[in-house]
């Protein structure tokens, strides 16, 4: 009992603690009256998302707005709870990057209530009143890739597709852009597996799939995570396999200029921060903004 | 022939039909190459379950292996590419998994917590303390002379085997002696048989558990230097999800969740049966929707099979 109790006052004394580094945040808060941009990021366990967060707060540093962060963590309620506690904190304008583009509708209705404008970032929403979505076009990212595969194979070959989480919209579109690629060609996929966006997993389905496949003239990954992995299990074998990622992380341009990993599709994850906090921007400044901004994607290769 | 034998007996006729049906379905699963392969992807979740074996064997459960591993390879990977030595830093991961397991330890024997939540608190903190750490990148490791020593660790091989399964090898030659031979050992059983009897006769059981969690926090560290080790670099999302393939394995080896029964060598048996599944839905070219429903069905007709059983 005793022990409990003591216990339960250092809790106690713990959580004052907290609070009291909190409100005093509010109150400087208040005293320097500038504008708060809320970031909704479906995770930042994810470097892609980390950069994009990176660019966002630059450039609202730049334009003199103060940036609020909440990470999601990949689930929809989390992202819903993330929304209520942006709206408590009064901000003027919200960017989100969903988890889900079909569960995110409820959370950007409860913006809409609150007359607080949303905008999109990486991924759009289904549902739900979105100013304007700002995101590369991962269809054409994964064609990009294709048509780098297709130029070095000369049109020919077998080549292994790693899959990202299945059903997740980048796993599709990517996906479906590369194999436009190829088609007309004789490339061939010959085996199609998913490694769920994760090194450790790039690299144990590719031992596999090396076990499996006497012959691989090329590898394209949905993310560079699983390039990377894909490019260890390679690198133990003595065989001669092009790896494709697609994200240019930084590990993923490192290895490029190696010369290890052939290519990687670069999302400019810091551009859709930034472009974000610009079209916020001009949206609080009442001026009209694009329903769609694309940011440029491009192949880095050296 | 006493049941305990027939149980040991009963998995590994499993995993040897098993593995018969996969060889049949793919010629490239019983090559030498293969087989080494298997036995290297199975090293961390194997490592990762002797631990969980000595929890599991006392009524325990022991989640944070997951978060452990991830955030021992990363302060690993950290100390090598600040140009710490590699035993160093290996050891400093060792020690620091193991004090996590102490501390889930102490919350659950001094504290009175329950495990399940214990380490579900360990758990969620050091994800979070990995992601503080490592500001959500890898820390990926150079080609200087540390780095490529320590990448040995996980891709390196001896005699044409890989390293991984050496380390797996003397991990369960290690547990094996302590669970049968030693006092501890037996004091692990009785405690998971009975606790209120160990506790009557004089046991020390918050001794035991808070070895029990150390062990498994320190192997779960092992687990995360290899796996940093094989791929030179230290995610912050590493692992999350190993918990439940190790307590899979523990599982379908026969160890019982309540406690008490159940052995060393079952476990690396279960090890094995996962690991083999995942390598033959690949091998097999599986689509990515279909193995998981196949992994779920696995699992249930191995521990539906083990129910009759007893």
């Amino acid at each position: 009992m005793k022990k409990g109790l003591s216990i339960l006052m250092v809790a106690i004394l713990l959580m004052g603690l907290l609070v009291g580094c909190g409100t005093q945040e509010k109150v400087q808060e208040a005293k320097d009256e500038t504008q708060k941009i809320g970031l909704v990021l479906s995770t930042l366990n994810n470097p892609f998302f980390v950069t994009l967060k990176e660019g966002a707060e630059a450039k609202a540093k730049e334009l003199g707005y103060e940036v609020v962060v909440l990470d999601s963590q990949d689930d929809p309620s989390k992202e819903l709870s993330n929304m209520e506690d942006l709206i408590t904190r009064g901000v003027s304008v919200i960017l989100i990057n969903p988890t889900n583009s079909d569960t995110v509708g409820n959370a950007i209705k409860l913006a809409n209530d609150a007359k607080i404008p949303v905008l999109t970032l990486d991924r759009g929403a289904n549902s739900g009143e979105v100013v304007s979505h700002i995101a590369s076009d991962n269809v054409a990212g994964g064609k990009m890739a294709g048509e780098y595969v297709v130029e070095k194979l000369a049109k020919k070959g077998k080549v292994i597709e790693l899959e990202g989480i299945p059903g997740a919209s980048a796993t599709v579109d990517r996906g479906a852009g590369f194999n436009e690629a190829l088609k007309g060609t004789e490339i061939e996929v010959v085996a199609k597996q998913t490694a769920n966006f994760n090194r450790t997993e790039g690299l144990t389905v590719m031992e596999n799939i090396l076990q499996a496949q006497p012959e691989i003239n090329a590898v394209f990954a949905h993310n560079d995570e699983m390039a990377l992995g894909a490019l260890k299990a390679i690198e133990g074998t003595n065989r001669e396999i092009m790896v494709v990622g697609f994200d240019a992380t930084d590990d993923a341009v490192a290895s490029v200029k190696e010369g290890k990993l052939a290519a990687t599709v670069a999302q400019q994850p810091d551009m859709i921060g930034s472009l974000g906090v610009e079209t916020a921007d001009k949206v609080l400044k009442g001026e009209t903004a694009e329903k769609f901004i694309p940011v440029d994607l491009k192949l880095v290769t050296e | 022939m006493n049941k305990k034998l027939l149980m040991k007996f009963k998995s590994i006729i499993g995993l040897i039909v098993f593995s018969l049906i996969v060889s049949v379905l793919s010629p490239r699963f019983l090559t030498v190459s293969n087989i080494l392969n298997v036995l290297r992807q199975t090293s961390i979740n194997s490592i990762i379950a002797a631990g969980m074996t000595f929890v599991i064997l006392t009524g325990g459960i022991d989640l944070s292996v997951g978060s452990t591993l991830a955030f021992c390879g990363a302060v690993c990977a950290y100390f090598i590419s600040a140009g710490m030595s590699v035993f160093l830093a290996v050891t400093i991961a060792l020690a620091i998994g193991a004090l996590v397991g102490l501390f889930s330890g102490i919350i659950i024997s001094k504290g009175k917590v329950q495990p399940f939540i214990a380490t579900l608190v360990t758990m969620t903190v050091l994800r979070g303390a990995t992601l503080v750490f490592t500001n959500g990148k890898p820390i990926t490791l150079g080609s200087d002379k540390a780095s490529e020593v320590f990448s040995k660790i996980g891709a390196g091989y001896f005699l044409g085997i890989p390293i991984p399964v050496y380390l797996m090898v003397l991990v369960f030659m290690i547990a094996y002696y302590v669970l049968t031979q030693t006092r501890i050992g037996r004091y692990v059983y009785a405690l998971g048989g009975n606790e209120e009897a160990s506790k009557l006769s004089g046991l020390n059981v918050s001794k035991i558990k808070l070895s029990v969690y150390a062990i498994s926090g320190m192997l779960a560290a092992l687990a995360g230097v290899v796996i940093t080790a094989r791929l030179s670099s230290a995610n912050p999302n590493a692992g999350a999800g190993y918990e439940l393939d190790a307590i899979a394995a523990v599982v379908l080896g026969g160890t019982s969740l309540a406690g008490g029964a159940g052995s060393i060598l079952g476990t690396i048996i279960g090890a094995l049966i996962i690991g083999i599944l995942s390598n033959a839905l690949n091998l097999l070219d599986v689509s990515s929707y279909y193995q998981m429903i196949a992994k779920g069905a696995v699992i249930l007709i191995a521990v539906l099979a083990d129910r009759k059983e007893k």
